[in-house]
This record gives structure tokens, C-alpha cells and sequence, in this order.
């Protein structure tokens, strides 16, 4: 079986002005445009990132008013008592059970509504329902309902029947990216590929399948990366429990901010950071080379 | 997937059956229970209520939690945040997409970063106090801001580059200037992706509780703010009637909004990967 699968899934325009002169760019697009976007994201989340790194070497709390550097002092106490390296694995596990589960979801619907019937597009309506809802109401909604079972209080399987939550409320926006993604796949491809015999079950796998791989790559990156940073969902079933054990990063930032701690959950939100920033390098070098995506 | 004739016939009943599962079930409970009394709903069921009290629960969330101050709160918040985040976010975008050097592609990456970068709430609160910012809608509008901007970057420079260039050469060479290029030329041709960025910061921002709660908690009411601090103050512990009536107060507007725009929200998010 020959098909060649190098359809681009989107035709470039080529600039008109070829390689632009420099001189009159600085004319026609002058950098001045840039200033106000850039003068509010560097002072309002550049600079707080910044302090980040100060505060959480200090004493700052809500008991006093001096702020007094102390080094080391707020991590190795988080270290110790163990809530550090908990905190971590319950944001990590929580993340990639999201990020799997929203993305399983996701394409499963993906493929059962991708024919565009009546029925198909009603359901698929309904499927972004959630992704419209305000997760805090989506959290209240299973707690009233899971609340009887008993599954919301169970010490080891609470983090997962939280993270299935999760995945409901955003798998309308995964199934939207990835009924986008089949889409690209033209129809002449696939007619070529039955003509060479290819079964059903081939032509799915061996072609459509590889040509979703940006829209996989934008869905688990920000389902995952952007669960980390998960805190409605978690707060409104749980708020953390049973004994702590859904307790992510933001569950404990907001505790502790809270209770006057502010030099502990700014440890912690720099904690957030750091591990949000080493996972996610490598993959804004993957969204920017997929950017045509989404 | 399969084009198999049991399937296609089996298809819309799975489909369906899918729907009624796992989307309307959760939503038949919010419904239901909010449409019963006190005393029925302490434990919610899937049951219809013995007689519909929906309006009356309304009204008294409407009254008891002092809704219209949140929703003004809300709206206070959430309009001029998407009006400057998309004027803002598509000026630079555009140059980013039309100039092409290593400081642009530097500037791109960090211009985008905060779509995956947790901001910094709890310092975020310490710089609005050192501004005199803290607890203001001002100080909100900047922080939503700082978080969203790049997420219309990303969308809108993506989209600025599928443009051809063209059409704003024959205008400048007809003499206009940059803002007038930008503004009657670009801007148009940019409302598919304005639109979708439009409903995705809405969706966002309305629905935040997060970073509401470290900014404008305790001074400033929106919709959920309220939502969440009347469920968690024990005010409301059980009384599961009012929480389902304030989701669906508060889920309204945007549900309305979707109703009204649905063909054009999901043209936009699918619309990109397509073209």
C-alpha cells in the first residue's frame, strides 16, 4: 500500500514582500505596538514571578509586618514535615490521570460523533456544556452526587475519582480539538487507501491517526500542564481531603495564604512554578512548532 | 470511525445514550434539586420534587446572597478585561507575526509563556498593595491581564501570519500610517479568531475563583466568589436547593451566550486547525 501521507494540513501563504526590508518594517510595524501588551505582562506577571524567588526566602506572614530574609529556612521545614515532596506527587499523579482521562475521553467522542448528523451535532453540543460551566459548579454538582457513595472519602481512590471530574468537565474541549484534527485529514487520502484495499481499521490507524498527532500534542500539553495549576474542581469536592490526600499545590497555597502563612504558600507557588517550568520547555518548543494547530 | 451498516445504525443510540449518561444526568440532578424544598433536597436524589419551588429558590438566592452586587461585580471585572486583553493582545500579535528576527522570536516565546506558566498569586498580592491596587476591580483587570494576554497572543499571531500581506500594502501604500492599517484593516479581518479568543477569556474569567479569591476576596463580590463563599461558610452546608440555584443563575449568561454564538465558537476553535 503506497499513500502518501504528506497532504500538508494547511497551505502556507508565502509573504508577498519576500525578505522585507528591515528599514520599512520598523515603518509599517513599528514596535511601539508591542508596549502596552508587554508593559502589563512584565508588571503584572513577570515581576510577581520575579518576587517569587525573593519571598519565599523570607519570613513574610500575616502576624507581622517586617519581612526578614531567612534563607533556606520555609523549604527545609516543608521538606521535613513531609508535605513538599506530598504535595508534589499528589499534583503529579493528578495531572497525568487528567491529562490521560481528558484526552481518552476526548477522542473516544472525537470518533463516535465525527459523522455530521443531526444527532452528532446535538450531542456534541451538549458535550461542551461543562466546558462552560464554572468548574466551582461542576465540583459542588459531584459532591452532591458522590457524597452517598463514599467514593469522595476514600484515602486512595478519592485523587482518581477527583481527576475523572476534572476530565468530564474539559473532555467537550479536547473532543472539539481532536474532531478539528480528523477533519485535516483529506477525503481523496482515504478514498486512495480503500482503493488500495486498505481495511477500515488500517486506514484509521495508519493515516488518520499520525495526522492527529499536533492536536495530541496541544491537548495533552495543556490538559496536563494546565491541571497542575487545578484548584476549583479539587476545593469544591474535597477541599483537599480525606486527610489531605487530594491536597494539590494551589489546595495547600490557598490554606496556607489563608492562615497568614504568606512566606509558606509563597514557597509553594514557587514550588508550582519551578516543576510547571522544567515540564513545560520542552513543550512550548513543541507547541511553537505546532502552533498551526489551534 | 466505521462505516459498517450495523454501526451506523447502532450509532445515534449510543450517541445518545452517551448524552443522557453523562451529561444529563448531572444536569437533571442541578435541575431537580433545585427545584425542591429544604427539607428534601439535605440529601440529593435524581427524583423529581414533590412540588416545584424553582422560581421561589431563585428568588431567594437572588435576595439572600445578594446576587445582583456579585453579578455587577462580575460584569465590572469580566468586560473591560476582554475588551483591553484582545486590543492589547492583537496589536502585538500582529507585529510579532510580521517581523521576523531572533529579539521577535524571543519576545513571541515570552509573550506566550504565561499560556502554561502558573502566575504567582500570593506575590501578585503583595505588588497590588505596594501599588495601592489591592482588592480594586483595577487591580483584578491587570492581574486577569498579566494571565490572558498570552493566550491571545498566541492565537491571534498564529492567525495574523495565515493573512497574506497584500492587503495591508495597498493601503500603505496609499499612505496610511500604522494605526490606521491596524485598525482598518487588520482588526477586521482578525473577528473569526477574535471571536473565539473572545469566549474562551469570558469562560475564564467569569468562571474564576482562584485568583479572585487571592486579589479581590473580601472586598470585591463576583459570581462565583459569592457562590463559593456562601457554600463554604456553613450558610448554606446542605442546603443543596440554593447552591443548584445559584449554579443555574450563574451558568445562565454564558449558556446564553453560546446559544446565541455556538456556530461561531466552535468555527473558531475548529476553524484554525482546519484551514
Amino acid at each position: 500500500m503506497a499513500v502518501s501521507v504528506e497532504t500538508p494540513a494547511r497551505v502556507r501563504v508565502p509573504r508577498a514582500s519576500g525578505p522585507a526590508p528591515r528599514v520599512i518594517r520598523r515603518r509599517t510595524h513599528p514596535m511601539w505596538f508591542l508596549f502596552p501588551a508587554y508593559a502589563v505582562l512584565v508588571v503584572f506577571f513577570v515581576l510577581p514571578t520575579l518576587f517569587n524567588f525573593v519571598y519565599a526566602f523570607t519570613d513574610w506572614s500575616g502576624f507581622k509586618s517586617a519581612i526578614n530574609p531567612v534563607g533556606f529556612d520555609n523549604f527545609t521545614a516543608l521538606v521535613s514535615d513531609g508535605t513538599l515532596f506530598r504535595s508534589l506527587r499528589i499534583t503529579l499523579i493528578y495531572a497525568v490521570l487528567v491529562a490521560v482521562f481528558q484526552n481518552a475521553f476526548g477522542f473516544g467522542l472525537a470518533v463516535l460523533l465525527e459523522r455530521d448528523t443531526v444527532v452528532n451535532r446535538i450531542a456534541r453540543t451538549f458535550f461542551l456544556v461543562p466546558v462552560l460551566m464554572s468548574a466551582l459548579a461542576v465540583g459542588y454538582i459531584f459532591q452532591a452526587m458522590l457524597k452517598p457513595t463514599g467514593w469522595l472519602a476514600d484515602t486512595t481512590w478519592t485523587l482518581l475519582v477527583v481527576s475523572l471530574i476534572h476530565a468530564w468537565k474539559w473532555m467537550g474541549l479536547s473532543m472539539l480539538i481532536y474532531l478539528a484534527g480528523l477533519k485535516t485529514v483529506p477525503e481523496d487520502v482515504m478514498e486512495a487507501a480503500r482503493i488500495d484495499g486498505a481495511s477500515r481499521w488500517r486506514t484509521f490507524w495508519t493515516i488518520r491517526a499520525p495526522l492527529l498527532a499536533p492536536a495530541v500534542t496541544f491537548t495533552v500539553a495543556t490538559a496536563l500542564l494546565g491541571s497542575m495549576n487545578g484548584f476549583d474542581i479539587v476545593q469544591a469536592t474535597t477541599g483537599g481531603g480525606p486527610a489531605r490526600t487530594t491536597e494539590i499545590l494551589n489546595i495547600f497555597i490557598y490554606r496556607t495564604f489563608g492562615q497568614g502563612l504568606f512566606a509558606q504558600a509563597t514557597t509553594m507557588s514557587l514550588v508550582l512554578f519551578l516543576l510547571v517550568a522544567l515540564l513545560a520547555f520542552p513543550v512550548i518548543y513543541l507547541l511553537r512548532k505546532r502552533e498551526e494547530i489551534l | 470511525m466505521s462505516d459498517h451498516p450495523l454501526w451506523r445504525r447502532l450509532q445515534p443510540f449510543v450517541a445518545v445514550l452517551l448524552v443522557v449518561g453523562l451529561i444529563g444526568a448531572p444536569l437533571w440532578l442541578v435541575v431537580v434539586t433545585a427545584g425542591k424544598s429544604q427539607g428534601e433536597a439535605v440529601d440529593p436524589n435524581f427524583s423529581l420534587p414533590s412540588h416545584w419551588q424553582l422560581l421561589d429558590n431563585l428568588r431567594q438566592v437572588w435576595v439572600d446572597a445578594d446576587v445582583p452586587a456579585a453579578f455587577l461585580g462580575s460584569m465590572l471585572i469580566v468586560v473591560p478585561t476582554v475588551v483591553l486583553v484582545l486590543i492589547l493582545g492583537s496589536m502585538a500579535a500582529w507585529v510579532l507575526a510580521r517581523r521576523t528576527s531572533k529579539l521577535m522570536a524571543v519576545l513571541y516565546a515570552v509573550g506566550i509563556s504565561g499560556i502554561i506558566l502558573p502566575p504567582a498569586v500570593v506575590t501578585v498580592v503583595l505588588l497590588l498593595r505596594q501599588l495601592g491596587l489591592a482588592g480594586t476591580a483595577i487591580g483584578m483587570i491587570c492581574v486577569y491581564l498579566g494571565i490572558y494576554l498570552s493566550t491571545v497572543i498566541f492565537f491571534v499571531t498564529g492567525f495574523v501570519r495565515t493573512i497574506p500581506e497584500s492587503l495591508e500594502e495597498a493601503a500603505q501604500i496609499d499612505g496610511a500610517g500604522p494605526m490606521l492599517v491596524f485598525r482598518r484593516i487588520v482588526l477586521p479581518l482578525l473577528r473569526p479568531v477574535l471571536a473565539t479568543a473572545t469566549i474562551l477569556i469570558c469562560l475564564y474569567v467569569w468562571n474564576d475563583v482562584f485568583y479572585a479569591f487571592f486579589v479581590v476576596g473580601g472586598r470585591l463580590d463576583t459570581l462565583p466568589l459569592n457562590l463559593f463563599r456562601v457554600a463554604s461558610a456553613g450558610l448554606y452546608l446542605n442546603n443543596w436547593h440554593l447552591i443548584f440555584a445559584y449554579v443555574i443563575l450563574m451558568s445562565l449568561p454564558l449558556i446564553a451566550l453560546f446559544a446565541v454564538a455556538q456556530r461561531k465558537i466552535i468555527a473558531g476553535i475548529t476553524g484554525g486547525a482546519v484551514k
